[in-house]
């Protein structure tokens, strides 16, 4: 038994201590060693915060020195006019002065969809001109919330085309539209704004699910054609590629046709939006990871988790930002990524690229100390 | 382990069993005009005169016991393991709190800055430590500490027996370099000799000293208000104007949030770490986040911590100064509502006067800065509301500072009929957006 009265600063120190010290021996490889150490030692006492989080945190910063690719994310802001919902504003401005403050800045930063709340040109318009304010290079993906208004006439007129690829430091990046829906609008006669609200709405049966669909799979396969498969890859979709909950559209309805396209490749790391919340899956060699978004968190999903989610907490309904938050992404070389989940009202969690690789056996990420839902 | 026991479920026990018991104690005992009392350093009440006034505030009760109306079996949980709490031990603390020896030059005692005149803290924007130092912090008053998870505005401090020693070796503070020194400081004086033999049978060390302050600390329970009369059905025990506060407190003011105030738990706060962006108004918080985190890699010490968070800007960083989690930049502990009205100023850096500025701010969505808690709106209150709000937390204050409340209420109703500094309309109902600016 610990000494009664050992302060939660001086436990803190002496954990920070042993740290650096560690750190002062560590090599790139090692690294996660020291953090998983960290972890376990904080799991084992059962210790809440402040003192448990911070090794981790530390460590996934400390392995930046490498030539790592480090990129940050902000994602399902999900805008109204600020007239309309002032509080979602506040809460985008908030993830891009947290991007803005790291330092060293990321390789850039990726935005992951559902930017506007109904696909409106005010709400777009009040996102990219919020998104502006982001210091790094700006990627940003497409979501069904920003498509369905025009068919992603205003948004392809913001950001350009919502598919495309490219090299950065020897790593492969896609960016993929996963949210095409069949047609259901034109026999239903339904408006433009009908038409959103039917995809913006989660459970009817009147959409059909989410896909990538035929032309852009040709396009992916294509894309990829080119390139070993030692080639470290990472895409990113909204919605997550494969089949999770379909009453909620938290499911890609080709996911397996797209996961066939990219499981030659030995290491994928999927980073995906639209579910809100932390979330954890492996296929194969196919590594997902869920994004945090600024506007609000989704429950999970009430059936067909994927084991390896360790999920976080339940909101605090009286705090509107709890849960949501944004976060960061380390690329390893060989394409596999720890993933740092930063939350606005709690400590952050990093999924290290060793959890999913082992399983879940190894570098457990810190589980949250309530109950998910 | 008791820490287990100090868990939000066991304090809603603590408080549904006192008010099953249903005391009410409404000994008045007002204190005396503030002009004619004796001064000790620092603008404290002298010791001897606070002391007399103690006595006539505490009841006669066996300090071994729970205090009125909680239940004792649950009191229990409040006490440490390896500190009962006995009549030689609160006599030892009590001692030992009001003994400026416990300071570096002889001129600063607990009761300097938790003064009995004062509610228990020193009603002044931030606190006076030897060589006339002033600290970055408001004193929280000593009131009911011992009901609260951690201790210090940041948390920094687990218990209540170890952050009563913790002011002993700050610098701006006490200002002994080790608690080896404040014992030796002590240690000649043969009844403390004694007094420590009865209270722990040990001779005099820095860690009773901590230990016995915590044991007096905790029969400092004052939890009498008219407002738990009226929880415990005295429809009379509150004005009308405090009862329509006290259903804004619950909703359109959103104080509930953080300030739970109901039968089961009449603290008033949530034990958790807010940022409302009261040092927003003057600080860059970016700056200092990078300043801190270079200063404590330079020197990760506790010493090193303790003086940066009393010492310097750095305090205004508060809870992330103890994580250095970015979620928690600019927050504090939510203070206890009990007695609020005879403890202001108000806020951790007390730079709000009156209770009216308190609902000013809150009431325009607090300062914004990227940290602001997710919780913070702008409330469109308007001025009756403000008005019935703030008579709802003078209700709060125990019956024994009846009058010393009468007065405050009266002074910080004049004080805000002249001046409002943090009065922000525009910005309460939603005619302008703080972010406004950055979006054009």
């Amino acid at each position: 038994m610990r000494p009664k009265h050992k302060s939660v600063e001086t436990r803190y120190m002496e954990e920070r201590n042993e740290f650096f010290q560690a750190l002062k021996s560590l090599d790139r490889r090692s690294f996660i060693k020291v953090s998983a150490a960290a972890l376990g030692a904080a799991a084992t006492r059962g210790i809440v915060p402040p003192t448990s989080f911070q090794p981790v945190r530390l460590s996934a910063l400390q392995a930046g020195t490498g030539s790592d690719i480090y990129f940050a994310y902000i994602s399902d802001s999900h805008l109204y006019e600020q007239d309309v919902n002032d509080r979602f504003v506040r809460s985008l401005l908030r993830a891009v002065d947290d991007v803005n403050q790291l330092d060293p800045q990321p390789d850039f930063v990726l935005y992951g969809g559902d930017l506007a709340q109904l696909g409106q040109a005010k709400e777009l318009d009040l996102g990219a001109q919020i998104l502006k304010g982001v210091k790094a290079p700006l990627r940003v993906m497409v979501g069904e919330h920003d498509w369905y208004l025009d068919l992603g006439e205003k948004w392809k007129s913001l950001f350009g085309q919502p598919t495309y690829s490219w090299d950065h430091k020897g790593v492969h990046f896609v960016t993929l539209m996963s949210v095409v829906e069949e047609d259901f609008w034109t026999v239903r006669g339904m408006s433009p704004m009908e038409r959103m609200k039917t995809v913006a709405g989660l459970d009817n049966g009147v959409q059909r699910p989410f896909t990538v669909g035929a032309e852009q799979r040709q396009w992916l396969q294509n894309d990829l054609s080119r390139f070993g498969n030692d080639t470290p890859l990472v895409v990113f979709s909204h919605s997550p590629l494969y089949k999770l909950y379909k009453n909620w559209n938290f499911w890609t309805d080709d996911a397996d046709e797209v996961q066939a396209i990219l499981s030659r490749f030995k290491n994928v790391s999927v980073i995906h939006g639209h579910t809100h919340q932390m979330l954890t899956n492996r296929i194969g060699n196919i590594h997902f990871h869920g994004m945090l978004a600024t506007a609000w968190p989704w429950p999970y999903a009430p059936e067909g988790m994927p084991p390896l989610t360790i999920q976080m907490s339940r909101p605090d309904p009286f705090n509107p930002q709890d849960g949501c938050g944004d976060g960061e992404v380390r690329v390893h070389p060989e394409g596999l990524v720890d993933k740092v989940y930063n939350f606005w009202n709690r400590n952050p969690v990093t999924v290290a690229r060793e959890y999913t690789v082992s399983w879940g056996r190894e570098s457990l990420p810190a589980r949250p100390n309530r109950p998910s839902y | 382990m008791h820490g287990k026991y100090r868990s939000f479920h066991k304090l809603l026990l603590v408080f549904a069993s006192a008010l099953a018991l249903s005391v009410s104690l409404a000994v008045s005992l007002p204190l005396t005009g503030q002009g004619q009392i004796p001064r000790a350093q620092h603008g404290a009440a002298s010791m001897d005169y606070q002391i007399k006034e103690l006595e006539k505030l505490m009841l006669k009760a066996d300090v071994a016991e729970a205090p009125p109306g909680f239940d004792p079996v649950v009191w229990q949980a409040f006490v440490p393991e390896d500190n009962a709490t006995t009549p030689e031990r609160v006599a030892l603390g009590k001692k030992l709190y009001f003994d400026e020896r416990l300071s570096k030059d002889a001129t600063v005692s607990c009761a300097t800055c938790h003064d009995v005149t004062r509610a228990f803290t020193d009603q002044r924007k931030t606190s006076e430590g030897i060589a006339g130092q002033l600290g970055r912090r408001n004193a929280p008053t000593v009131m009911n500490a011992a009901l609260l998870q951690t201790l210090f505005l940041d948390g920094r401090s687990p218990s209540l027996d170890h952050q009563a020693r913790m002011p002993i070796t700050n610098s701006v503070e006490m200002g002994f370099p080790d608690g080896e020194s404040a014992a030796r400081a002590i240690a000649g004086d043969t009844e403390y000799k004694k007094m420590f033999q009865a209270a722990y049978g040990r001779d005099v060390n820095y860690e009773d000293i901590g230990r016995a302050i915590g044991a007096f600390e905790r029969t400092l329970v004052f939890v009498d208000s008219p407002f738990r009369r009226f929880l415990l059905g005295d429809g009379n025990a509150i004005s009308a104007d405090a009862k329509q506060g006290f259903r804004l407190f619950n909703e359109k003011a959103r104080c509930v949030t953080c300030h739970p105030m109901n039968l089961s738990n009449p603290l008033g706060t949530d034990n958790r770490f807010h940022n409302i962006g009261v040092s927003a108004r003057t600080q860059n918080f970016e700056l200092l986040a990078k300043n801190a985190l270079a200063a404590l890699a330079q020197d990760p010490s506790a010493e090193k911590l303790e003086e940066l968070a009393i010492g310097t800007d750095l305090s205004e960083l508060g809870r992330f100064m103890v994580t250095r989690n970015r979620s928690d930049i600019g927050s504090f502990r939510t203070s206890m509502i009990l007695n609020i009205g005879i403890t202001q100023p108000y806020m951790h850096d007390g730079t709000l006067e009156t209770l009216w500025d308190v609902m000013d701010h809150y009431n325009k969505g607090g300062e914004a800065n990227p940290y602001l808690d997710g919780g913070m709106e702008a409330l469109a209150l308007t001025e009756q509301e403000i008005d019935q709000v703030v008579a709802f937390l003078f209700t709060l204050t125990d019956d024994r500072f009846r009058s010393e409340n009468q007065r405050q209420m009266e002074l910080q109703r004049a004080q805000a009929a002249q001046k409002r500094p943090f009065r922000d309309d525009d910005l309460a109902f939603r005619r302008k957006m703080a972010f406004e600016e950055r979006i054009k």
